[in-house]
């Protein structure tokens, strides 16, 4: 089976009281960009640094194409890292940096120089072959520490947090750029991040960890829309959480009797019970605001009820209106748009009507 | 802040000025009175005499060529020790956290609590033929001679040759460590190793580790990645520790004096009975001022070769960036 290229069989590392990862299985595809997500400390770096071969696991073992690689040492693995802070040699120029690994790999000379120059071309640095790391800016060291760690042809590269060190604009423009390599070079990726918005852009597949576990492995799509936990879901954009006990189930759906708001419909997706409760997450960009009830067309299936607005903060890119109900509150986003002018708009204190598709609520952790 | 310049210079110039005076007056004012005293004569009750070349044609001896050659070999010999040494210990210091760090390199310093004198003393007791290090080591010539004694002639003397062997019977009063040339080094590399480590552990304390990482994720063994990248990387460390090291060991005479005996004579120990003993300063003067030439002179040639290297680099560097950019627009 394709899917199982690398493969974590129950590994578990310990730091004295502190278990960093916690008998954690999956498997990587050939070829595949895998990201490792999560907050600090929920083991990812630790998973990153075993498959690195800088760590042993506790227990457990990893396999490589067929191969246990658990106990090798780092330099027998054809595994390179991309680290946070590039770790480029200071007292080699650019050249020298990446010739590196071709030339312990004792390649001929004439290979290597062109093995160097080809990547160099490729990652535009050519001009700067014969600089020092010291006078390279951010973005241009974070592609050149790609390059050294891809020109040998690695079986998997690692990423860590390869872009926490660069400023906005141009963590925008490394994504983009990393997505065009890894489509030219066709080695399988696996990328360590805290940040969601880069894993969900670039990734195949994302495990979601938390205190050493998998709370969740998929696509970015399914982990935004369906997520597995309460955890998956706060961690994964930002969301609502309705808590409340089931009053009814009527065929897919089910009714949800939450504190501080009217009764809300929810799919039931997992067959829940009449008296169990569970947290209900609705997405901000899901719900909808309007001072004008929402059209008949609609029908009477959706969740309606009539709320007070708290909150209104502008976000360029769209606003964020904080409703309030006995003490709770949920957050809605509009976006702007000249169509959306003919509405009234919307000022503190209004009452409004809030508005959301069934659909559209997921319910997470039913206990 | 911006200042006004000609004011900055000012209080630049206020701020160095100590310090120029002290080095002025303290080392480069003695070092041209030192080289005028070479060019003088001397007074039998110890004086200075008139301008004259005297004292260089007497410098003409036919034992200086030795002894100075034995003085920078030795310093070699003891600088190569010391950075042997010197490097795994400031890389394990290093790798230590900060609260064994402070213990260790406190403990690196803790002889010089206690007066060089009285330390190279102590070596002297130690090292005495009736002491404890030379029955050890006369312990260590009899096993030899008991592993290797019962060989045919043949097959023995390719031990000998290879030093692993005795190549007569252990004569006690001969195997003396005391008044030997390996005293000298011995006590050498003791005296400065503190001086060797320091530099280096200054710079490893700053090396960035994850280096080696890096370097080891790419495919490198431990110690290449220790030769390659480690090394390079505190250069300047080891540089300093080198010249540390070479320099006081280049004019050391208390430790040949009261270990080396006859057979180990250094230059230091030269100046030394020509000033004090002799009374005969520009003599004294002549030497050091000798010594400090035969020092200087390969130093300068180091730094002269070097500085056309790198600008033979840069030349390189530019070509190849040229050649690399033309390729880049050709394609």
């Amino acid at each position: 089976m394709s899917n199982e290229f690398l493969i974590f069989d129950h590994v578990t590392k310990r730091f004295g009281a502190l278990t960093a990862v916690d008998d954690v299985s999956f498997s990587v595809a050939k070829g595949e960009f895998f990201s490792l997500l999560g907050p600090s400390g929920c083991g990812k770096t630790t998973l990153l640094r075993m498959l690195g071969g800088f760590e042993r696991p506790d227990s457990g073992r990893i396999y490589l194409e067929g191969k246990d690689i658990t106990d090798l040492p780092p330099n027998q693995r054809r595994i390179h890292t991309v680290f946070q802070n590039y770790a480029l040699f200071p007292t080699m120029t650019i050249w020298d940096n990446i010739a590196f690994s071709l030339k312990l790999a004792k390649m001929e000379k004439g290979e290597i120089e062109e093995k160097v120059d080809d990547i160099l071309e490729m990652i535009q640095m050519s001009e700067h072959a014969w600089k020092y790391p010291s006078q390279l800016s951010g973005g241009q060291k974070q592609r050149v520490a790609i390059a050294r760690a891809l020109v040998d042809r690695p079986q998997v590269l690692l990423l860590d947090e390869p872009l926490a060190a660069l400023d906005l604009k141009l963590r925008q423009h490394m994504l983009l750029e990393l997505d065009t390599i890894h489509d030219q070079v066709g080695i399988t990726f696996l990328y360590v991040t805290h940040d969601q918005g880069e894993a969900m852009s670039l990734s195949d597949r994302i495990a979601v960890l938390n205190r050493g576990k998998v709370e969740q492995l998929d696509g970015p799509a399914k982990i935004y829309e369906a997520p597995a936990s309460r955890f998956v879901a706060s961690f994964i954009g930002d969301t609502n959480f309705l808590s409340g006990e089931i009053v009814a189930v009527d065929g897919d759906y089910c009714t949800i009797q939450c504190e501080g708001f009217p009764a809300v419909k929810a799919f039931n997706d997992r067959k829940i019970k009449v008296g169990d409760s569970v947290d209900l997450s609705v997405r901000p960009e899901k719900i909808r605001v309007t001072l004008a009830p929402p059209p008949p067309e609609k029908g009477a299936s959706i969740n309606v009820f009539l709320s007070t607005v708290k909150d209104i903060v502008y976000q360029g890119v769209y606003t964020k209106y904080w409703i309030e109900s006995s003490g709770k509150r949920l957050a809605a986003l509009k976006p702007h748009s000249r169509f959306l002018l003919d509405q009234e708009s919307i000022t503190w204190n209004d009452e409004v009507f809030v508005w959301w598709h069934p659909d559209d609520g997921y319910m997470v952790e039913a206990k | 802040m911006t200042g006004n310049p000609l004011r900055s210079r000012r209080a630049e110039w206020l701020v160095t000025l100590p310090s120029l005076l002290w080095l002025g007056l303290f080392f480069a004012v003695p070092a041209v009175i030192v080289l005028a005293f070479t060019f003088h004569g001397h007074t039998p009750n110890g004086g200075v005499g008139e301008w004259s070349l005297e004292t260089w044609r007497e410098l003409v001896d036919p034992d200086y060529p030795a002894i100075v050659w034995n003085t920078i070999r030795i310093s070699f010999e003891v600088t190569l020790w010391s950075i042997v040494l010197a490097l795994p210990c400031a890389y394990a210091i290093a790798r230590m956290n900060s609260r064994w760090r402070a213990i260790v390199a406190g403990s690196i310093m803790l002889p010089f609590w206690t007066s060089f004198v009285v330390r190279v003393f102590a070596w002297k007791t130690m090292l005495h033929p009736d002491g404890w290090l030379q029955s050890c080591y006369l312990t260590f010539l009899r096993v030899r001679e008991w592993m290797f004694g019962w060989l045919p002639g043949s097959l023995k003397g390719l031990f000998v040759w290879m030093g692993l062997a005795n190549s007569g019977p252990v004569d006690p009063a001969a195997s003396t460590i005391l008044d030997s040339e390996a005293a000298v080094v011995l006590v050498s590399v003791y005296s400065f190793l503190p001086f060797a480590i320091m530099p280096i552990y200054t710079a490893a304390e700053k090396f960035d580790f994850s280096l080696l990482e890096a370097a080891r994720d790419l495919g490198a063994k431990s110690f290449y990645a220790f030769r390659k990248i480690f090394i390079p990387g505190i250069k300047q460390g080891l540089i300093s520790a080198i010249l540390m090291v070479f320099i006081p060991a280049i004019g050391s005479y208390v430790i040949p004096q009261m270990l080396g005996g006859t057979d180990c004579v250094l230059i230091g120990n030269k100046i030394f009975m020509r000033a004090i003993q002799n009374r005969n300063i520009p003599h004294a003067s002549a030497l050091a001022t000798l010594m400090a030439v035969s020092v200087l002179i390969p130093i300068a040639c180091a730094m002269w070769w070097k500085r056309r290297q790198n600008a033979r680099d840069r030349k390189r560097l530019e070509a190849e960036t040229a050649r690399l950019m033309i390729g880049g627009a050709s394609s």
